[in-house]
This record gives structure tokens, sequence and C-alpha cells, in this order.
């Protein structure tokens, strides 16, 4: 077996693309997927990789970039709202969790302060799959994804104080180092830390910015991209330098960059990065699975493995409940968070170096540790498929939605701004329609409001025939997002060529490439907005009001003329779609000009009268004036 | 002579809910030759293209005005219409003839029945009486105004067997002035053109 790193590197990457694409055909998503794949290359199954642990570690890396990601999503603000489910829900996860795995440790017979080290081992749960599934299945923004979010954020944080703790657990009283940072006094360690905070976000509103400023000037992808990939890794440098989750730190980073315009550049340029690390690391996660032990101790681990689900999903559920948290969201925090997680893993080797306990204790924790995370994604398939279809109250409802279109006329993706207005309009005219929208707040939203909103993914062919594109006698493009609408309208027209489409652009880039699907009705969604504020501010300028709406009447069909007439040099290159778009500004401004200062026979002829004056008054000459009748 | 070309006005703010108007242009548009213009359709914010109508009645010779008689006279997009598209020096005027010699008349609809349209009586005039700025226009663009097709006590009429002889007449109406079977003469002197249409038929050519 060649143990080359292009040969490992083949490996990881053949199973990636064979296993990934499988599961997530299977509805089974991306994290099995990487798992089974690492459980196939394994030392148990094929043998392909030996040790996983270096391979590990790196991974562990996209971790750290996925948590810098989401901090990008989060502004400053949402955080400061999510203190209370971080620090309540959180804080009492963790030591819930403990407490109980602790309480069942001493029953058992278990000396006590292993029983502790444990709990607090299987209080942890897994950060990268939760949130990955989350994403997935676009659970994150619901009440019970963002419950998940707030705990998993808490038990990234309270990994440093275990650490500190997990020395004076060892069970033979050893005075053991206390992590690398050793030997510092308290007060200079808290010091540090402060500093290394105080660093980053001081940094990223003084330096980052300004730097990504020049950097973008130079419009070389490649040095943005290791730029970003650059802050990602001296954040994590030094978090570690000062004994901090590395995790934690690119967080923090993320959420002071989260208001930069430099956002969403970021984002996409981390984005492959972490996709890749954070598989490696579930690969890795699977080939560390000791299925020996399984073989061996099968009553001892199933065991566990049972019990840690159990407690932990129990605590949850009771805490969930507690917080006033609605049933869907109660059942997705306990099962979505029921596995034991990455950190787990540092926390037994810890524990084993501090003595805590031998390896015929942490061999059979990290195998708990790891099949736990092995049946989350099972877990995730049961709450989506079973358990959230029946705890949810009314109707039809998400993840997935079961779509009836009850031969609705209309079908209609996309329901913000546009949509509301549209879809209203429609069934208050008494025509039914069948709306899809991919926002699970809205969703959720509008349906309190009693909107019925079906959450779905219209670029999704499936759905689209189970929301009746093949009765329907309308489309109804609404979605916001350019790339989204393009994909839903290419969909619509390859399958359903008949069923005519209305559709909203955002811009005339949007424009143009909906046009060129051949959708002729295209909305483009500032324009009447901003005729009526021309109009409204022509009015307080003293035009009457008639004439200034007039005048932006007059606007739209120069403007969608000129639009139109641009059409053929859509697709061209840029300077000769430049130049053409100059004349046409030119013309459509010199057309508007003539006519609104009447250097036209467009103005109105008919209301007019200025040639009618000259024949009148030829054709009907004054009378002379009366001679004044002399009194008397 | 070649076949006259009809473009028929059709002005009715609610099509959906007329009971008359609605047949008659149906009965229009089946009509070979007839362009039935149907104006609220075209113009759902009232923004009416002039250059566009223009167009249209240079290529008719017959423009007849379809429409509820809406206060004695037409909904208001008709209006509109006439002051926006009769423009001076072009409908009228000493340079204005392009309507020259083109036939025109109203073909409408009224609640009351035909003895409210007298003179004393409870409408005070006649139908005709009433359409005098429509006769005048026609004048003043040197067109020939013909009396107008009346559908009497459209209210009573709810279906579509009850309007189907108007229906009826309206289409042989418009294939007569297609086919040149009307006399014009009559046709301008009669109180309503339609009372009975025979009457201003060509006896030779009667159309079937």
């Amino acid at each position: 077996m060649s143990s080359s790193i292009l040969f490992q590197a083949l490996v990881y990457l053949v199973a990636a693309v064979v296993c990934v694409p499988l599961g997530r055909r299977l509805g089974l998503g991306s994290v099995l997927g990487y798992l089974i794949a690492g459980v196939a290359i394994g030392p148990n199954v094929l043998g392909l990789v030996g040790e996983g642990a270096q391979v590990m570690h790196f991974a562990e890396f996209g971790v750290v970039m996925m948590l810098f990601l989401v901090g990008l999503e989060l502004k400053p603000s949402l955080l400061w709202e999510l203190r209370k489910p971080i620090f309540g829900l959180g804080g009492l996860q963790v030591v819930g969790t403990a407490a109980a795995v602790t309480l069942v440790g001493v029953l058992a017979g278990i000396d006590w302060r292993l029983s502790v080290a444990a709990g607090l081992v299987f209080a942890m749960s897994s950060t990268a799959i939760v949130l990955q599934s989350l994403a997935e299945k676009g659970l994150l923004k619901t009440a019970g994804g963002q419950a998940a979010f707030s705990v998993l954020l808490f038990q990234d944080l309270a990994v440093i104080p275990i650490l500190a703790v997990f020395p004076l657990l060892a069970v033979g009283g050893v005075t053991a180092h206390v992590g690398e940072e050793a030997g510092r006094p308290g007060w200079v360690q808290a010091l540090l830390v402060l500093g290394a905070v105080t660093v980053i976000v001081l940094a990223g509103r003084f330096v980052i910015r300004p730097a990504f400023r020049v950097l973008a000037e130079t419009r070389l992808r490649e040095v943005f991209t290791a730029f970003a990939l650059l802050l990602v890794v001296a954040i994590a440098w030094l978090m570690q330098t000062v004994g901090l989750s590395p995790a934690l730190g690119t967080f923090l980073a993320g959420v002071v960059l989260a208001d930069s315009e430099y956002r969403h550049e970021l984002e996409s340029d981390i984005e492959p990065f972490k996709g890749l690390l954070l598989g490696l690391f579930f690969i890795s996660v699977g080939a560390e699975i000791d299925f020996h032990l399984l073989v061996e101790k099968p009553a001892l681990v199933t065991g566990l493995l049972l019990g840690a689900l159990l407690v932990k999903a129990l605590v949850m559920y009771g805490l969930a409940r507690l917080f006033g948290l609605e049933r869907p969201a109660r059942w997705l925090t306990a099962l979505g968070l029921s596995q034991v997680g990455e950190f787990a893993f540092v926390l037994i080797s810890f524990g084993e170096q501090n003595k805590v306990w031998g390896a015929d204790v942490s061999g059979p924790l990290v195998a708990v540790v790891a099949l736990s995370m092995l049946v989350t994604p099972a877990l995730f398939v049961l709450l989506e498929r079973v358990v959230l279809p029946r705890v949810t109250a009314t109707g039809p409802k998400r993840p997935h939605d079961e779509v009836a279109h009850d031969g609705a006329a209309v079908v209609m993706a996309g329901f913000g701004r546009v949509g509301q207005v549209v879809g209203r309009m429609l069934r208050m005219s008494g025509h039914a329609v069948t709306v899809l929208d991919l926002d699970p707040a809205i969703v959720e939203m509008l349906r309190r409001l009693g909107q019925k909103v079906y959450y779905g993914d219209a670029s999704r062919l499936d759905l689209l025939v189970a929301a009746g594109c093949n009765q329907a006698r309308l489309f109804v493009l609404a979605i916001d997002e350019p790339e989204k609408s393009v994909e839903v309208a290419e969909l619509v027209r390859r399958h359903f060529p008949n069923l005519p489409i209305l559709a909203r652009a955002r811009n005339r880039q949007h424009y143009y490439r909906l046009r060129r699907l051949g959708i002729t009705a295209i909305f483009r969604e500032t324009l009447g907005t901003s005729l009526e504020l021309g109009a409204a501010a022509l009015k307080h300028l003293g035009v009457r009001a008639h004439t200034a709406h007039r005048i932006a009447q007059r606007w739209r069909e120069h403007d969608e003329a000129a639009l139109e007439d641009m059409l053929k040099y859509a697709g061209e290159a840029q300077d000769v779609w430049l130049s053409e778009a100059k004349k046409a500004l030119e013309n459509f401004e010199r057309a508007m000009r003539d006519e609104l200062t009447g250097n036209t026979t467009e103005k109105d002829p008919g209301w007019d009268n200025e040639s009618l004056r000259d024949e009148v008054l030829a054709r009907f000459p004054a009378p002379p004036p009366e001679a004044p009748k002399s009194p008397g | 002579m070649s076949p006259r070309r009809i473009l028929v006005l059709l002005a009715h703010p609610v099509l959906e809910r007329s009971r008359v108007n609605r047949r008659l242009a149906d009965a229009a548009r089946a009509v070979t030759g007839v362009e039935l213009h149907d104006l609220y359709e075209a113009y759902p914010s009232l923004r009416i293209d002039v250059k566009r109508e223009q167009r249209l009645l240079d290529v008719h010779d017959v423009v007849v005005f379809q429409h509820p008689f809406y206060w004695y006279s037409t909904p208001a997009l008709l209006k509109e219409w006439q002051d926006l598209v009769l423009e001076h020096n072009w409908a009228y005027g000493a340079k204005g003839h392009h309507l020259d010699g083109k036939l025109t008349l109203n073909a409408l609809s009224t609640g009351g029945p035909e003895q409210a349209y007298r003179e004393g009586g409870y409408n005070r005039f006649t139908i005709r009486q009433l359409l005098a700025p429509y006769d005048a226009t026609a004048h003043l663009c040197r067109m020939r105004f013909l009396a107008p097709f009346v559908v009497h006590s459209a209210l009573r009429l709810e279906t579509d067997e009850q309007v189907r002889p108007f229906a009826e007449d309206y289409r042989r109406l418009l294939e007569a002035l297609r086919d040149d079977q009307v006399d014009l003469d009559a046709a301008a002197k009669a109180e309503r053109i339609n009372a009975p249409l025979d009457a201003v038929l060509k006896k030779a050519g009667a159309v079937a």
C-alpha cells in the first residue's frame, strides 16, 4: 500500500465523489455520505488509509472555517438577541447533560470523577454535522435551528473551562499540566485572552477592511482568496497560542466582518475550502471507528451509545420545553443535538494525557462518539420524515412539504415582497394559487398569518409537478434572487413549454437572461416605484398631477422600447454593449426632453390648441369693437 | 367597388358584465373585413397611443363607435379618444383630410325603452338629438354620419336568445356596409338604422 500523498488524496477524493452524491440521492444528506466513505476506506473495510488521526487534525480546520462562515452570517445585533438561548439554554444543556451522565455513572458504581469527566465529554454535540445538516435541509433559520445553533455556540465556549477542569478529575489526583499554556499565571492568561479578542475586533474594524479594499483593487482573485485564507489561519493561530478555541476566534472575526461590504466575496472564497475540509473531517471520523471493539464488546458499546443518545435527547427536550419552544423545535433540538461531537475527541485524548482514564476507557469512548456521529444523519432523516410531520400542528409542513395543488390555476414561486401582493390579489379575486417559497422563516410567519404557502425549492422538478404545473394556466415567477429565478425559469420552460410565465426581474441583466429564455412578460421590480416617485417629485415641483402621471407613463414606454432594442446586444462584448447602451441612452433622453419641452408634435396635439387657434381666428374674425354708446 | 373595411371601436369599461355589447362585439368580430378594437382592453390605464389609432383610421372606410349610452353619451375613454386622436390638421381643419368621405355611426345600447327617447318623453330628446355632438364631429371631419344602431331596453335582455335578434341585425348591417348594400341616403335620414334594418338595405341585393 502506497502512503504517498497523491495516493492518499486519490483515495479520499474518490471516496467522497462516489459516496456523497449517493448519500444525497438516497436523501441521507452529504454528512452521512462522507461518514460512509470514511468507513469504506478505513482500516475495517478496505484498509486504504491507516492512521486517520493526522488527517483529522488537519481536517478539524474545516470546523474552524465553518464557524467563520457562520459568524459572517450573524450580525452582532442578532448575536445579542440570541444571548438568552446561548447562555440560558446552552449553559443548562452542558450542565444538565453532564449532571445526568454523572448520576447514571455514579449509580452504576463508577468513580464520580470519571463520571463527571465522561459527562462533560458527552455534553458536547457536533457543530460540524448539525450545522451542515440544518443548512442543507433549510432548517437553520427556524426556531429550532436557532436554538440548536445557540447551544452549539455555548458548547464551543465551554470547551475552554472544561479543559481547565479536566486535570482536577484525574482519578489518582495527579496534578497535571493545564494544556499548552501551562506555567502562565491565571491573570496573564486572562489578559492574553482579552488582548486576543480585542485584537480581532479592532483589526476587523480598522485593518482588515482597508486591506480588502486594496486587494480588491488589484483585481487578482487568487490574492483575495489567499488573503481570506490567511485571515482565517492567522486568527486560528492567534487563538490557539493564547489557549482559546480557534473556532471561537474565527467565529468572532466572522461576526466583526458580517457588516463589511466584502462579506459575500469572503463567503464565496472560503466556502469551497470549508466544504472540502469538513468532508475530510467527516471521512476521518468514519475511518476512526474501531469496529473490532464493536465486535468484542457489543453490549458495552451499544449500551453506551444508546444511553448517551437517550440522556442527551431527554435533557435537551426538557430544556427546550422549559424555554417555551414549540414542539417541532423541541424535537429538532433533542434529536439533532443528541450525538457526541468532535470536541469530544479532543477531550478524550486530553483526558488520557491527564490520566483521567486509560486506553481501556478512551477506546470505547472514541467508538461511541464516532458511532453517535454516524447515526446522526439517520436521526435527521427520522426527524424530517417521521417526527416533524407529526408534531407540526396543521397542514402540510416543512421540511419537504407535501404540496397539494388542489387544481389551482396559478403556481407561484417566491412569496416575498412581490409575490405576496400578487398572490393575495389573485386569491382575493377568486383564483386559487399554489405558492412555493424557499425561506422557512417567511413560510412560518405567513402560515401564522393564515396564508397558505408551501416550503419548497421551485428548482426541483418533482415539486413543480406536485404543485400542479401540468394543469396550471399560469406560472408566476416572483423569486428575487436572479440565479435561482433563472434556474426555475429554465426548468419551467423546458418541462412545461406551454405554461405562460410572468416573471419578476431584479435588474436589466436579470431581465435579459429571462428574455433570452423566451419569456416576454417580465416586470422589473423597481421600475414602477421609481416612476411613481418621479411623478410625485414633479408634482411637488408644481407640475399638474395628471401631467406628471403621463410623463411617467411615457417614460415607461420609452424605457421599455429601449430595453427591447438593446436585447440584440445583450450577449455582445462589453465595449460593444457599452457603446450601444450609450447611444440608446442618448436617444432616450433626447426623446423624453423633446416631449417634455414641447419640441415635438408628439406632445398631446389633441389637447394643444395652438394651430386650432390660428384657424379659428382666421375663420371667425373678431367683431369690430362697438362704438361706445353715447348716453341718452 | 372593393369591399369597405370596417373599424369597430368598442368602449365598455366592464365588458365582462355587459349583456348586449359583449354579444354584439362577438357578432362583429365574426364578420370578415371587420376589425374590432376593444379600447378598454388596449388601454387599461386610459393612455391612448394616438399614432396607432390614426394608422388604424387610415386603413378603414367605416368607423363604428360601439358603446353603452352612458349619460346620453359614451364611456369616458371614447371621449378621450376623440379629444386626442381627432387632431386638428389631421382629422379636421384646413389641412386635415385623413377622414374625408369615410362613413361613421354609433352602435349603442340604452337602458330605457324606445318611447322614452322622444321629445316630451321620459328622456326628453330623441337618440339622434342626443347624438348631435357625434353628428357635428362627423361633419367637421367631413365624414358621412349615419343613423345609429340602437338596442333599447338593454337591461331587460338577459339571455343569448333575447339578444340574438339584435346581434343578427348587427351582423347583417356590418356585412351590408362592407358589401355596399346599404342605401346611404336612407341610412343618413333614418331615426335609427335598425328600425327596421331592411328599410335601409338596397332592395336588389338584399343580404340574407
